[in-house]
């Protein structure tokens, strides 16, 4: 990660991953996403009850520039587990498929709903 | 702006010359596609730094509202033994 004295948005970034233990930074809201990305991760964890903190970077274009430089990562949503980039809209959707989320969440202490999660996957196969 | 489906894999075999790189244009609007790259060199790493790799090897075509691609799904995988 990029140190954040350079960049006072990643010092808010810093701030909401640390406070909350599942933060997404998405374009839109968890209730609107604004973008076919955004919208699949935020529906899987919408889906499998995850309690997270949606960070819409459409209304702050600071953090939508200071994200990208953060995680070395340049594309959005991205998600944040205990502080760690977990990945983008790719990586949680493999995970979510292979049950390596699910192992995740289980292994940080994150509540989610496993029959939800089964769900999503027997509708994948 | 759009780039074509062969800038993609030139680009991605320049930094993984032994690389089984296969590009599919999305939309067929040059501008929405999806890559699988399968290299040695992804060989111990977690996704999140395999996919730093490509993007890196992309040199800044997926930044923001300058990009030139502005979807490209990727799937990353080291060979199997």
């Amino acid at each position: 990660m990029t140190d954040g004295a350079t960049d006072p948005a990643h010092d808010a970034i810093r701030a909401d991953i640390e406070a909350n233990d599942v933060v997404l930074f998405m374009k839109g809201t968890s209730q609107m996403p604004q973008c076919g990305f955004s919208s699949r991760v935020a529906g899987v964890l919408n889906y499998m009850g995850v309690n997270y903190k949606d960070v819409n970077v459409l209304a702050d274009e600071a953090i939508r520039n200071g994200i990208k430089s953060f995680s070395d990562w340049p594309t959005i949503p991205q998600l944040y587990v205990k502080g760690e980039f977990v990945g983008g809209c790719d990586i949680v959707t493999e995970m979510t498929l292979s049950g390596e989320l699910d192992e995740l969440f289980a292994k940080e202490g994150i509540a989610y709903d496993k029959d939800a999660a089964e769900k999503i996957r027997e509708a994948n196969r | 702006m759009a780039m074509e489906g062969a800038d993609i894999e030139r680009l991605i075999r320049e930094a993984f010359p032994t690389a089984v790189v296969e590009i599919t244009d999305l939309a067929g609007d040059g501008n929405h596609y999806a890559a699988t790259v399968t290299a040695e060199e992804f060989r111990g790493l977690n996704r999140v730094k395999q996919h730093q790799l490509v993007y890196a090897a992309l040199r800044g075509r997926m930044d923001g509202s300058n990009g030139e691609l502005h979807a490209l799904a990727l799937t990353t995988k080291a060979p199997e033994n």
